[in-house]
């Protein structure tokens, strides 16, 4: 890393890197980062295993699948895999993103610079993706080596998991915004288990009455599901251009409302 | 009476009970709603396709796990973050030590009032799986609450113990990554130990989740054999006293400093 800071640049791209920058340079990259690292990939792959490997051998028998019949492990693995997506830019757009708000007003102090507050929010959004795009490439390197999907599958998937994540990313800054103390963590806490139980990852949504199957395609964890399995084991290209335009929408809604939320909180 | 009330072990139970009263919204949705959409989405959905175990249905078959492990978790949840906020922010148990109250007494407080929470859970999600139409046999609605009872104290004392050495709530998610979740995967709730691979299978011996499933399960399958029956509770106990005697040490170790 340079020695001396960047400076601002007269750009829209060199104001995001230097927010980019603050993070990289704020982190502390000791053990207990590492660490981290490693139990953040631990959990993606203990539900694989749990639910994975063991009910799949309860199960013994092929699920069918947009017509393809495939192995439970194979059918539960990319759900897995949109859900601790899901969980890792949280991590970071969610609750990193609120004590920067709220507490340490990070932001308050950036924006004393020249950088605005739409590359403060693109540069947040990037720092969570490539955290947890890490954790999806190396998801998807155990899913190529346990052979639960063709290897030329898992590298189209892979942009996919960047796609999830900046959605989901977005998203959560524009909730956080609204969050007005931890107690509302529980909130969010309890919308983000209730979807991970219900939105197909761990069997498909078709068992549901129709009226509940409808509701459950309405929702966000659905389509990113969908688009990660679509691509891992072969769907229609129609439905998976759909679930893309979903999550486009959702991250265009997402910085909209946090870019709003923000310029009004930090005026305030 | 008089005694019973005014003994110190009552009043540091009466304190947890008090902060709790007025903070159970908080740890509601843990406690009673999440069981319930487990039951739904693992029990009826994932059930679905799992072929019946033994002559049992999946609903069935998983729910003495699902007692277990709410108990554990619970048992893991409050002892973690509520023991650390008592020792680091509040002082709580500073405090105590300068009062009548001994360490025994804020150790066996602490684990009566986890037992209270334990319970209500248990009662409530025995409720739940009746109401979602999944039988509960009269031997479980008997022995589950105390074969929960047993697992709390014997996951909490431990977890007490070490969250009384812990300076950094980092340590918890460890906890929780590395202890917890490989606990909850080897314990037999969502599927038998059988179809672990056969080198991490003797983990479950260890288990005192697995050893708290199989009582639950032995009850509602109505398989119960005194020989394995008398071991899985020796286990649970030996949790629970090397708990307490870690506990002790530790709380001793940190009002010390």
């Amino acid at each position: 890393m340079a020695a001396t800071t960047t400076a601002p640049g007269r750009h829209v791209a060199g104001r995001v890197l230097s927010v980019l920058e603050r993070n990289v340079r704020a982190t502390r990259f000791g053990p207990s980062y590492w660490v981290m690292v490693v139990a953040g990939l631990f959990e993606p792959l203990f539900y694989l295993f749990t639910i994975g490997a063991g009910i799949g051998a309860l199960i013994n028998r092929s699920v069918s699948y947009a017509g393809l019949s495939v192995t439970y492990p194979e059918y539960v693995a990319p759900g897995t895999l949109a859900v601790s997506t899901v969980s890792g830019v949280f991590g970071v757009s969610v609750y990193s993103f609120y004590n920067k708000l709220r507490h340490a007003r990070v932001f308050e102090v950036i924006l004393t610079s020249p950088v605005g507050s739409f590359e403060v929010i693109l540069g947040e959004l990037i720092w969570a993706v490539a955290r947890s795009g890490l954790f999806g490439a190396l998801f998807l390197g155990v899913m190529a080596a346990l052979d639960l999907a063709a290897p030329l599958r898992l590298v189209l998937a892979f942009p996919a998991v960047l796609l999830v994540g900046t959605a989901f990313g977005a998203v959560g800054m524009a909730i956080t915004t609204y969050v007005r103390g931890w107690q509302d963590f529980d909130v969010v806490t309890m919308v983000q288990t209730g979807l991970m139980l219900f939105s197909g990852t761990f069997f498909p949504v078709t068992q549901y009455p129709a009226v509940v199957t409808a509701l459950v395609e309405a929702l966000p964890l659905y389509h990113a599901i969908e688009l990660l399995r679509g691509l891992a084991l072969g769907g229609s290209g129609l439905a998976l251009c759909g679930h893309v335009g979903y999550l486009v929408v959702m991250l265009l809604a997402g910085l909209s409302v946090t870019r709003r939320r923000m310029d009004r909180h930090l005026r305030a | 009476m008089e005694f019973l009330v005014s003994h110190p072990t009552i009043t540091v139970l009466e304190r947890h009970l008090l902060l709790y009263r007025r903070l159970w919204r908080a740890s509601a949705f843990s406690l009673f709603v999440v069981p319930a959409l487990f039951l739904l989405s693992m029990g009826f959905g994932v059930g679905s396709f799992v072929p019946r175990i033994g002559n049992t249905d999946y609903a069935m078959w998983i729910v003495p796990g699902l007692l277990a492990l709410l108990a554990f978790q619970t048992a893991v949840n409050e002892s973690t973050m509520g023991i650390y906020t008592d020792f680091e922010w509040i002082g709580a148990f500073h405090v105590m030590r300068h009062t009548r109250v001994r360490i025994t007494d804020m150790i066996v407080g602490w684990l009566l009032y986890v037992l209270v929470v334990v319970e209500l859970a248990t009662v409530a999600f025995l409720v739940v799986s009746w109401a979602f139409g999944v039988p509960q046999p009269a031997l479980v609605v008997l022995v589950a609450p105390l074969v929960c009872a047993l697992l709390a104290v014997s996951v909490a004392a431990p977890t007490t113990a070490f969250a009384a050495t812990v300076r950094d709530e980092g340590h918890f998610h460890l906890l929780n990554q590395f202890g917890v979740m490989p606990t909850i995967m080897v314990s037999g709730v969502f599927f038998p130990v059988g179809q672990l691979p056969a080198p991490v299978r003797p983990l479950a011996w260890i288990s005192p989740l697995w050893h708290a499933t199989e009582i639950n399960r032995a009850a509602a399958l109505d398989s119960f054999t005194a020989g394995p029956l008398t071991l899985h509770v020796a286990v649970l106990l030996a949790w629970a006293v090397l708990g307490l005697v870690w506990a002790r040490t530790a709380f001793q170790r940190r009002l010390a400093s």
